[in-house]
């Protein structure tokens, strides 16, 4: 349902950091990107900011874990949407295992502030910058972050509260 | 025989008369008297009756936690009517409430919270475990969902179903009213408000 003139958005980023795009797909225009996660912040004001892509909302971040498929471990992805052409983005960034963090962009879109802690709190992917980065989904305690692939599936934590 | 002993024979003839209707009477009215006693005292333990009343007047406090709250508040409409049981009453505060239906799966984070609440409610007070998720964790034997709501509270009926509907919830409600009424006056019942 996307309107004509917001088709091209790969081509458009591609042209504008070409280094830093590391695959891209489309499929039915659903189009996604994959960039090297130190042009983060750079790619989400160019999908923000430029007349013809205006991805003005976003609305979701998550997180995937690809433990032992893919070299690099952790991928974040982000969903835009523009208002003013009814259509859809989907950017995704790797993470590696070692040093697993990223650029916040709570700046950007204020919405990205809880998504980035319900990915910290259950990837346990940090991010830089981002003002109050603590647990938001499990309590204060809770050890390990749960949605990771090698989290004992049969691991049990303490209950909390007045019980114990 | 002269003529005033035959007027005295009939005075006691008269006297005797008399004496046996009075005793019919008499007989009369002590049978409608016991009737009377018999329709009007009941004799019993005080605490078969606390237990009676409590039975019959369970006050629910508000707290649904997943898709079985909504079979809870389908129980307290019209169409499955809890008021029959006396059980209608739905509470804001556990201060109001002696009992407290576990409607859902209950998370680690949500465990003191339910704690507390339970905490609050006067003595003495129940706990149904409804539905798989607070009887066990049902389908959710996961880092997140407590193993059973009996880990954190006493439960005294569990609902089994996911959800159980109403009628099932009702027939809990009605369990445990039985349940309260076997305890009534007896020590189970004591340690309840002691």
């Amino acid at each position: 349902m996307s309107d004509s003139n917001n088709k091209e958005i790969i081509e458009k980023v591609k042209a504008e950091f070409g280094d830093s795009v590391l695959e891209d797909h489309n499929f039915r225009n659903d189009q996604t990107v994959t960039v090297k996660k130190e042009t983060l912040r750079e790619v989400c004001k160019f999908l923000r900011d430029t007349p013809g892509i205006s991805m003005k909302f976003l609305m979701d971040i998550t997180a995937v874990d690809y433990h032992k498929k893919k070299p690099v471990r952790f991928e974040v992805v982000y969903h835009f949407y523009s208002l003013e052409f009814n259509s859809r983005f989907r950017l995704k960034v790797p993470v590696g295992e070692k040093e697993c963090e990223i650029d916040s962009i709570h700046d950007l879109w204020k919405a990205s502030n809880w998504y980035e802690r319900e990915i910290w709190d259950l990837y346990g992917v940090k991010f830089l910058g981002h003002p109050d980065l603590r647990r938001i989904l499990m309590y204060e305690g809770f050890k390990g972050h749960p949605l990771r692939k090698d989290y004992p599936i049969n691991k049990r934590q303490p209950m909390i509260g007045p019980l114990n | 025989m002269g003529l005033i002993d035959e007027a005295v024979g009939a005075f006691e003839t008269e006297v005797d008369n008399l004496k046996l209707n009075v005793k019919d009477a008499v007989d009369q009215l002590g049978d409608d008297l016991a009737g009377s006693i018999y329709d009007t005292i009941l004799t019993t333990k005080l605490g078969k009756v606390v237990g009676w009343a409590q039975k019959n007047a369970l006050w629910p406090a508000t707290f649904g936690l997943a898709c079985c709250a909504i079979e809870m508040m389908a129980m307290a409409n019209s169409r499955w009517d809890a008021a029959r049981f006396g059980a209608e009453v739905f509470r804001a505060s556990p201060r109001q409430a002696d009992l407290m239906i576990v409607s859902g799966r209950v998370s680690q984070k949500m465990a003191p919270v339910l704690k507390q609440i339970y905490d609050q409610m006067p003595d003495p007070k129940w706990v149904i475990a409804m539905g798989a998720c607070s009887s066990c964790g049902g389908i959710f034997n996961n880092y997140a969902i407590v193993q059973g709501v009996d880990r954190v509270v006493p439960v005294d009926v569990y609902v089994p179903g996911c959800p159980p509907g109403p009628e099932a919830l009702i027939y809990g409600v009605i369990k445990l009213q039985e349940k309260i009424l076997s305890e009534a006056g007896t020590q189970e019942a004591r340690k309840r408000v002691a």
